[in-house]
């Protein structure tokens, strides 16, 4: 029988299709358990490739032979191997191309809707890590808010559509993941937009990004508005685009709130953090559709793949603005916190410029899921 | 620190690191000890985790202008 690669794309299509899938997972334990590729309808074993070198023989009775099989590993090469062995036993395989780290790197884009007078909004969805990113598209132009570092993919997509990218924004300093906002500004000429207040440190040029901004995208009437709703960090600022998305950033997600401890300082923010969810968001029309800047889970998913959901419906379910006692809120979002993100500091410090690590050191920093939120 | 014999796994990429450790100290004595060279980044973690269940013992490891080197104690 045959090996053959599975790309991380066809891999995205299964999760949102929700089909079946067995994951042969050769990594080492610790590794598998702290992240993993999610699907509702997947299924697991783990065991390390090194407890396969003498063969496969001891783990036959683990692999239905009646389902689809991926072999997945860090960068591919133990994959292969093993989906080899596995193929002498007469299996048909697949092993994952390029790995976890492709898997981490890839980003699906997925139309959200259409804007008044023509425009698109897309939500860049890396399913491999949570993040959420997003491109308004109007007019021959487009905005690009919360970039990866990725940030080929959001030109070359810009381009094969004949747009040309204005604006770059961060909705605050990612403590999670490295933003390619600067590096797309650089690319296309862009103005590249960050909250002064969260830039205190940063080594570069950037368009403060304040309450009250209007930022037109093409010559329609999309606006993005600046609400200064800090918590997350300091300077973490929502947008509402065309009256009709709200890009919550870290603040709010579909299940879950921002954490305000990334920055070492959850106990002076958790009351701003408060006041913008309980009081700047009750102030805005519930019809809004939220679009965060991260997903926890892979429920968050809808059917169509994008992560998104009435600001009313949030209200109505999502714990975090529901927590009448203050001192109840308080002590939820500063104790009993997951661990913090990998190399969370290392990646502040490159999104404010301060170091600038090589591609390999970035994508290590990187590694496993993001946790910007608590439930 | 005396090695009896040393591995070179350096420019190769996982699993080749591993196989090749496996099949050199299978030719060495309960005691003695694999010097082993590598630069996938990755290895540290996997002879760590590989030593552990094999039942080996990893003795020392560092790092030099981006060689891994690890020292290996046959179980």
């Amino acid at each position: 029988m045959t090996i053959k690669p599975m790309t991380a794309k066809e891999v995205t299509k299964k999760v949102i299709n929700k089909d079946e899938l067995f994951i042969l997972d050769v990594r080492n334990e610790g590794d598998f358990k702290d992240w993993k590729i999610e699907g509702e309808n997947f299924n697991y074993y783990n065991i390390p490739y090194f407890e396969l070198l003498d063969g496969v023989e001891g783990i036959m009775d683990k692999i239905p032979a009646d389902k689809e099989i991926l072999v997945v590993c860090a960068k591919e090469g133990s994959s292969m191997m093993v989906a080899d062995m596995l193929a002498e036993k007469g299996l048909n395989v697949s092993y994952l191309e390029g790995g976890m780290k492709a898997w981490s790197e890839h980003l699906e884009p997925i139309k959200v809707g259409d804007l008044k007078d023509g425009g698109e909004l897309f939500q860049f969805v890396r399913i491999g890590k949570g993040c959420l990113s997003y491109m308004v598209v109007s007019n021959g132009e487009a905005a690009i808010i919360d970039s990866t570092r990725m940030a080929d993919v959001y030109v070359n997509f810009a381009e094969s559509k004949g747009l040309k990218v204005t604006h770059v924004f961060d909705t605050h300093l990612h403590a999670d993941h490295i933003s390619g906002g600067r590096i797309i500004a650089e690319k296309t000429g862009a103005t590249y937009w960050l909250p002064p207040k969260d830039a205190t440190d940063v080594v570069f040029e950037y368009e403060p990004l304040e309450d009250g901004n209007d930022v037109t995208i093409g010559n329609t009437t999309i606006n993005i508005h600046a609400l200064y709703s800090p918590g997350h960090t300091i300077g973490s600022t929502s947008f509402v685009i065309d009256e009709s998305y709200l890009l919550s950033g870290d603040i709010l997600f579909i299940d879950s709130i921002g954490r305000p401890d990334l920055a070492g300082k959850a106990e002076d923010w958790v009351a701003d953090l408060r006041e913008s969810l309980y009081k700047r968001y009750r102030a805005l029309s519930e019809e809004l559709i939220v679009l965060p800047a991260h997903f926890m889970i892979i429920d968050e998913l809808n059917e169509d793949g994008t992560v998104a959901e009435k600001l009313g419906t949030l209200f109505a379910k999502n714990h975090g603005l529901n927590i009448e006692d203050e001192n109840e809120f308080r002590k939820m979002v500063t104790e009993n916190l997951p661990p913090q993100p990998n190399a969370y500091q290392e990646i502040r410090e490159t999104n404010m410029g301060k170091i600038n690590p090589d591609t390999e050191k970035q994508r290590e920093m990187e590694i496993g899921p993001n946790r910007c939120a608590v439930r | 620190m005396e090695a009896t014999k040393v591995l070179d796994a350096k420019g190769l990429a996982c699993p080749m690191p591993i196989v090749k450790t496996k099949k050199a100290i299978e030719e060495l004595n309960t005691g003695e000890i694999l010097e082993i060279h590598a630069t996938d980044k990755g290895a540290k973690n996997d002879l760590t985790a590989w030593t552990k269940s094999g039942g080996h013992e990893l003795v020392k490891d560092t790092e030099e202008d981006g060689v891994l080197k690890f020292w290996v104690k046959k179980g």
